[in-house]
């Protein structure tokens, strides 16, 4: 009695011990420690020195290339979630639709591009965006062309200039389209899910009492589906605030001319790695987390509590 | 409500227009993949004749030798590009083997014992999912350097063996499909907790393993800077820091870096066409129910 009642008040701990053990010294230890780094200034691992306040003051006052890569992110992160989260309730809603033909078809080749993977989708549209001969590059060029024949007095330049670069001046918009590829049939397969525990009883009921289509999505839909829709939201902003794979590969490590497409990411790679400075690159680390903090700790103030 | 004649319209056409944009860049990578390297600007998909239209198709542009060059002559350091290819098999099999089994054991252990500490871990869990990468990168990085870790492959696996993402998974898993009065009936048996985990435990929540292990396959598959910044030694990069590689000394050859491309996400979408069901319910678990 008394050894089998042993083993069983151990065997609870055996079982979460990989977690907790795993925890502790790749998260607990590391954090502990970038606390500690990021008052310090570092050569590569070996060496580093106390410098107080300096990294954030630093980062504050004179890094312009940080502020840059924190605006790049801010129109990123803006422009990526306002074009793809509203395509893909779009997307999902069509889809939702009862008389769809081939609903698992269409689920099917939306979803596939979150499985290729951002490097793999940096390095294809790399090519698709190729300054010179690039597949966009060339189309976007032949309607110029067409442009001008169809309009005489178009203005040479007016939109694209004819040396089209995507990859230096217009990085931005050529990472929103990779990640609108790559992202908008990973969102609608959340919001196609979402869509289908709204209350069939409820949508009759507003049906049979005159509510119009507009007023249905906006009174029955919009609150049914808003834990997810929060949910996607949130999950969303972390991963544009952490983008770093695309712009690496597509426009190179050090952002690209104008350093049109650095990112914090980025920018936290090339101190910490190509500079050597870990400390100051925890520094950057935790302004970075401090923001998704308060975006996570806002998200669940916003989202009511008991509804998912 | 009667239909209209346009109903179908509305719905199919901006369908259909969506898929086709989603479908462009693979018709782009699979063309681009097997075209020579003189027919490579020749027409945007496949190689086009000259003077015979923009749909005539010049079959001599077609070749495999951008696949024969890459497993002949592209060298990851000393070795040949199949050792990358061989170093993401292990990688993305060793960690999803494991990453699935520790974050099982540790759900399970949370759903279904009552112990001391159990509130507390389960919060840690739960605060585990917020923390956001980017600040683990550099004391990451040094945590490796002092362990000694830094340019091996347990520097990237053993962080990743029990995820707290998994963990959460597969406790809400086991408290849904596992009722606590089986495993009573089990101790009473006289069996081992061990082999309840093994042979009622695992069974029960088997789509979340199936999910889970491709969730993870898939994750390290991709992973990139991760292994940028752990590995050192070329030998053994995972496929996708060699494929990125390969854009440096191959840039003019484009088409052998799509054929790199391909044979590195060709398995994944393989998989996916097999697995289809589960790898959407894997990559959305815990999202409903979240």
């Amino acid at each position: 009695m008394s050894k089998k009642f042993r083993s069983t008040a151990l065997m609870p701990y055996l079982f979460v011990a990989p977690f907790v053990v795993s925890f502790v010294v790749f998260v607990v230890y590391p954090l502990g420690q970038s606390v500690v780094l990021a008052f310090m200034q570092t050569n590569g691992p070996k060496t580093r020195q106390f410098v107080g306040l300096d990294n954030f003051s630093w980062l504050f006052t004179q890094d312009p290339d940080f502020w840059k890569s924190v605006l790049n992110i801010i129109l990123y992160t803006a422009g990526s979630m306002l074009i793809q989260l509203p395509a893909s309730l779009g997307l999902a809603l069509l889809l939702n639709r009862k008389d769809i033909k081939a609903r698992g078809f269409w689920r099917m080749i939306f979803f596939a591009p979150i499985l290729v993977g951002l490097v793999f989708v940096a390095i294809i549209f790399g090519l698709l965006f190729a300054p010179n001969n690039g597949l966009i590059n060339d189309a976007l060029y032949q309607a110029t062309l067409m442009f001008d024949r169809v309009i005489p007095f178009y203005p040479d330049g007016w939109v694209f200039d004819r040396e089209f670069r995507w990859t230096a001046e217009y990085a931005m918009p050529a990472m929103i389209i990779a990640s609108f590829w790559m992202y908008v049939g990973f969102n609608m397969i959340y919001f196609l899910a979402a869509l289908q525990n709204v209350s069939k009883d409820l949508m009759e009921a507003a049906e049979v009492d005159g509510a119009g289509p507009w007023q249905r999505f906006l009174n029955v839909t919009v609150p049914a589906i808003r834990p997810v829709g929060t949910f996607v939201v949130l999950l969303s902003f972390i991963g544009s605030v952490q983008l770093f794979e695309l712009p690496y590969l597509l426009v190179g490590p050090d952002g690209g001319p104008g350093k049109k497409g650095l990112t914090p990411v980025m920018h936290l790679f090339s101190k910490g790695f190509d500079a050597g400075d870990l400390g100051y690159a925890s520094a950057i680390g935790w302004l970075i987390a401090v923001v998704l903090f308060g975006v996570a700790l806002l998200q669940k103030k916003l989202s009511n509590p008991g509804t998912d | 409500m009667r239909k209209k004649w346009w109903t179908p319209v509305a719905i199919y056409v901006p369908l259909a227009a969506f898929a086709l944009v989603t479908l462009v860049p693979f018709a782009y990578l699979m063309f681009s993949a097997f075209k020579t390297k003189e027919a490579f600007f020749s027409g945007p998909f496949w190689p086009v004749e000259e003077d015979g239209g923009w749909w005539a198709v010049d079959w001599s542009g077609f070749t495999f030798t951008n696949f024969t060059r890459l497993w002949s002559e592209v060298k990851i350091g000393e070795a040949s590009f199949m050792r990358a290819v061989l170093n993401s098999f292990f990688f993305a099999s060793v960690m999803s083997v494991v990453g699935t089994l520790g974050a099982a054991m540790g759900g399970y252990g949370l759903a279904m014992f009552k112990f001391k500490g159990r509130e507390f871990i389960t919060t840690v869990v739960l605060g585990a999912l917020v923390i956001p990468g980017a600040l683990l990168i550099a004391p990451g990085y040094f945590l490796l350097f002092q362990l000694g870790l830094l340019d091996s492959y347990a520097g990237l696996i053993l962080p990743g063996v029990a995820p707290a993402f998994g963990v959460y998974l597969f406790r809400q898993a086991f408290i849904s499909s596992l009722p606590h009065e089986m495993m009573e009936a089990g101790r009473i048996d006289g069996c081992g907790e061990w082999r309840m985990f093994f042979q009622m435990g695992l069974p029960m929540v088997k789509p979340m393993v199936g999910a889970f292990v491709l969730i993870t396959y898939l994750g390290t598959w991709t992973n990139f800077i991760g292994p940028q910044i752990i590995i050192q030694t070329p030998e053994k990069y995972p496929l996708a820091v060699a494929v990125a590689q390969l854009r440096g000394p191959f840039s003019i050859e484009y088409g052998m870096i799509m054929a790199g491309t391909l044979v590195a996400i060709g398995p994944v979408l393989a998989l996916f066409l097999l697995l289809q069901k589960d790898f959407i319910a894997g990559l959305t678990a815990g999202a409903v129910k979240g």
